[in-house]
């Protein structure tokens, strides 16, 4: 069964609720960092959010994913908790990470998440392991690789999804083809017009599906599932998209114009689905407002509650290097203290 | 169950055995011991490794336990990475150390920093095993000792053996750990035999040194060939000189207790690795050394290794770069 059946109503209104936590999250993140609330610098996935959704319902619960800078998306996608995550972007102890990854490190193993990620490109050969190890014990499980249009130039990516051909692994490779590998355009990184031609290089399926059709994507990914775990390898999917938010927050965007953007918003894709959905009579306008309503009402309030929330104890900073004892650890740490730690 | 001591006491069961056996030998029981646990890298099935350490192992456990990898150290290393956070214990190859170059990204952003950076809620249990050193005639690219970039970097355990028995123990001890812990093997004493316990309980744990060689004039804490090398030159000394002679064996973490305990005694100390010297592993031991033993020295510590070259091609140049015997010697009659 997969996560999410897009088939049902039930499924679709879960899609929708999905696309919209993560349209309100990043949002509500945007507002926090411009207003100095949250350290470091996030990355928004504003307008990719049928890529992460679409690609995630359609896998099963057990699967595994990679993702990437732009993380919060997938891991809304995956079911992790807003207010959690909320805590992991103010450095607060309740955070996933207990407030040492930030929003670029996000991770949730038990939930099949494998971690969002600060290095370009290096996703696809974690993945290419995780289906190792499904491949490896017999389990049924799959794993996803998310990854830019940019990463698409780094070589680890080709590796990994070469080492996963060989072996006929149980992967997925999902490009977000956003058009923009930080303020670099596409065209100008790549010399093919669609990424999806990797995939003839290693003899795997490829496509380039319709990034702003939440439909699309998860179709694509079903039946990418289907073969991976079938033993029939690795799909490689170019998901066409667009971010509408600057590469971080703060980018002054000179790469592109408000039109180029409001041309892509004019199909977007919480938009697009919920009109179809309305029609279809799955959901009326009303609903939809009160479900979006209901959604940034509550990450309005986990934003409160992780602001309140404690950060972690500076001791802290010490632990999780190692699952063995290191006394290397706290004894440098002791002398290198004011008080002078003695020995 | 394991009785954990670092020179195999308590484990009277010995067979002698080079390094190149004890550490196929220690495979071969993690292997059987657990199914979770494999091979992979560049020609370590059919062909049975490049130096042949993997030997026949695919015989015994087939090609699903013993893998022949594409030539992409990032692909398989970053696979490892990945293949450990998942619930595999995979044991992965790297021909040449200096190779590690390569696939430097997935050992220093992700194999080291996965726990921490997610809280401590993921276990790494990868071990890299690797090769280093010259004396083959290989020239730069196929000789270096780089095990200091990687016991500098936090969140991965390094460790070098000297002996036999050391490298089978500390193999053992790398693939049970749920750890990232990388082995570096001096390709120049594969050949060398030693007694090595034959028990599969046996293990070396990570963080303990090794005293091989009592002495009471002069500490010589060597690593990898250097071990060697330092106890046949004790036994040339003995009546002379009296040289304890240590197998630091574990990089990171390093079994400072044991150093400093020897130096109490002798009062003095050479530190011999064949890695160069500034900035180096060499520098470590003697900064612990210092900071926690300076009333123990009675004269200056000396560094025996490599004077920051690459090494070279020529026969004639490699032997004037690598330390040898004399050296320590050297070294030892500057300070005793
Ligand atoms: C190896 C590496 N090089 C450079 C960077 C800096 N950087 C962060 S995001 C980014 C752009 C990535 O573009 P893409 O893969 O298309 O993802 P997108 O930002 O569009 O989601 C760059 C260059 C990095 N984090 N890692």
């Amino acid at each position: 069964m997969v996560s999410i059946d897009i088939e049902t109503e039930d499924g679709q209104r879960e899609i929708l609720r999905r696309m919209l936590t993560i349209r309100a999250f990043d949002t509500k993140a945007g507002e926090l960092f411009a207003d100095g609330e949250l350290p470091g610098f996030v990355h928004l996935y504003i307008g990719e959010e049928a890529v992460g959704v679409g690609a995630i319902s359609a896998l099963e619960e057990q699967d595994y994913i990679t993702s990437t800078h732009r993380g919060h998306g997938h891991c809304i996608a995956k079911g992790l908790d807003t207010y959690k995550m909320m805590a992991e972007l103010y450095g607060k102890r309740d955070g996933y990470c207990n407030g040492k990854g930030g929003s670029m490190h996000i991770a949730d193993v038990d939930a099949g998440m494998l971690g969002a990620n600060g290095i370009v490109g290096a996703g696809p050969p974690l993945a290419t392991g995780a289906a190792l190890t499904a491949d490896y014990k017999g389990e049924d499980k799959v794993a996803l690789a998310f990854f830019g249009d940019g990463a698409v130039a780094q070589g680890q990516v080709h590796e990994g999804i070469n080492l996963a051909a060989t072996w006929d692994l149980p992967a997925i490779f999902v490009v977000e083809n956003n058009h923009f590998g930080e303020a670099t355009a596409m065209e100008d990184q790549h010399n093919v017009e669609h990424l999806s031609a990797t995939a003839e290089a290693y003899d795997i399926p490829g496509f380039t599906v319709d990034g702003m059709d939440v439909t699309a994507v998860y179709e694509a990914v079903k039946e990418a599932r289907e073969r991976a775990a079938n033993g029939e390898g690795p799909t490689f999917i170019e998901a066409d998209t667009y971010r509408y938010e600057g590469h971080f927050e703060g980018d002054h965007q000179p790469y592109r114009t408000e039109e180029d953007i409001e041309l892509w918003k004019d199909r977007d894709a919480i938009e697009t689905f919920k009109n179809r959905l309305v029609e279809a009579g799955t959901v009326t306008q009303a609903e939809f407002e009160e479900m979006r309503d209901e959604i940034e009402a509550e990450i309005e309030e986990h934003a409160e509650r992780a602001k309140e929330a404690d950060y972690p104890d500076p001791s802290e900073a010490y632990e999780d290097m190692f699952n063995a004892t290191v006394p290397e650890i706290n004894d440098f740490a002791a002398r290198m203290r004011a008080d002078g730690g003695e020995r | 169950m394991s009785t954990d001591t670092a020179s195999g006491e308590g484990f009277s069961d010995t067979e002698t055995m080079t390094v190149r056996e004890a550490i196929r030998q220690a495979l071969r029981e993690e292997l059987e011991r657990d199914e979770d646990v494999y091979v992979m890298g560049e020609d370590v099935g059919r062909f049975g490794g490049v130096l042949g350490v993997t030997g026949d192992l695919v015989e015994q456990f087939g090609e699903k336990r013993v893998r022949d990898t594409p030539i992409s150290e990032a692909g398989f290393t970053g696979a490892a990475v990945g293949a450990a956070a998942t619930g595999t214990r995979p044991v992965v190859e790297i021909m040449f150390s200096d190779f590690m170059g390569v696939c430097s990204e997935q050992i220093l952003n992700q194999m080291a920093k996965n726990r921490y950076m997610f809280g401590g809620k993921t276990e790494m249990p990868v071990t890299i095993r690797t090769t280093e050193g010259g004396g083959m005639g290989a020239a730069s690219q196929h000789s270096g000792t780089i095990h200091t970039w990687f016991a500098h970097l936090p969140g991965i355990m390094a460790v070098a053996p000297g002996t036999a028995h050391a490298a089978k123990g500390l193999t053992k001890a790398a693939i049970r750990s749920n750890d990232p812990v990388i082995v570096f093997e001096n390709k120049q004493i594969y050949e060398q035999e030693g007694e090595v316990p034959v028990s599969e309980d046996y293990t070396i744990p990570l963080g303990t040194a090794s005293v091989e060689r009592e002495g009471e004039d002069v500490t010589v804490v060597a690593t990898q060939r250097m071990v060697g090398e330092s106890l046949q030159l004790a036994d040339e000394l003995e009546g002379e000189t009296s040289v304890e002679v240590i197998d630091l064996m574990s990089l990171y973490p390093m079994d400072t207790d044991t150093l400093l305990k020897s130096v109490e005694k002798t009062g003095r100390l050479v530190v011999a690795d064949e890695s160069p010297l500034s900035y180096g592993t060499h520098a470590e031991v003697v900064a612990r050394v210092q900071e926690e033993g300076f009333f123990s020295l009675d004269a200056p510590i000396q560094r025996v290794g490599v004077s920051d070259t690459h090494i070279p091609f020529s026969p004639a140049l490699e032997e004037e770069i690598l330390p040898h015997a004399d050296d320590v010697r050297a070294a030892i009659d500057r300070v005793v």
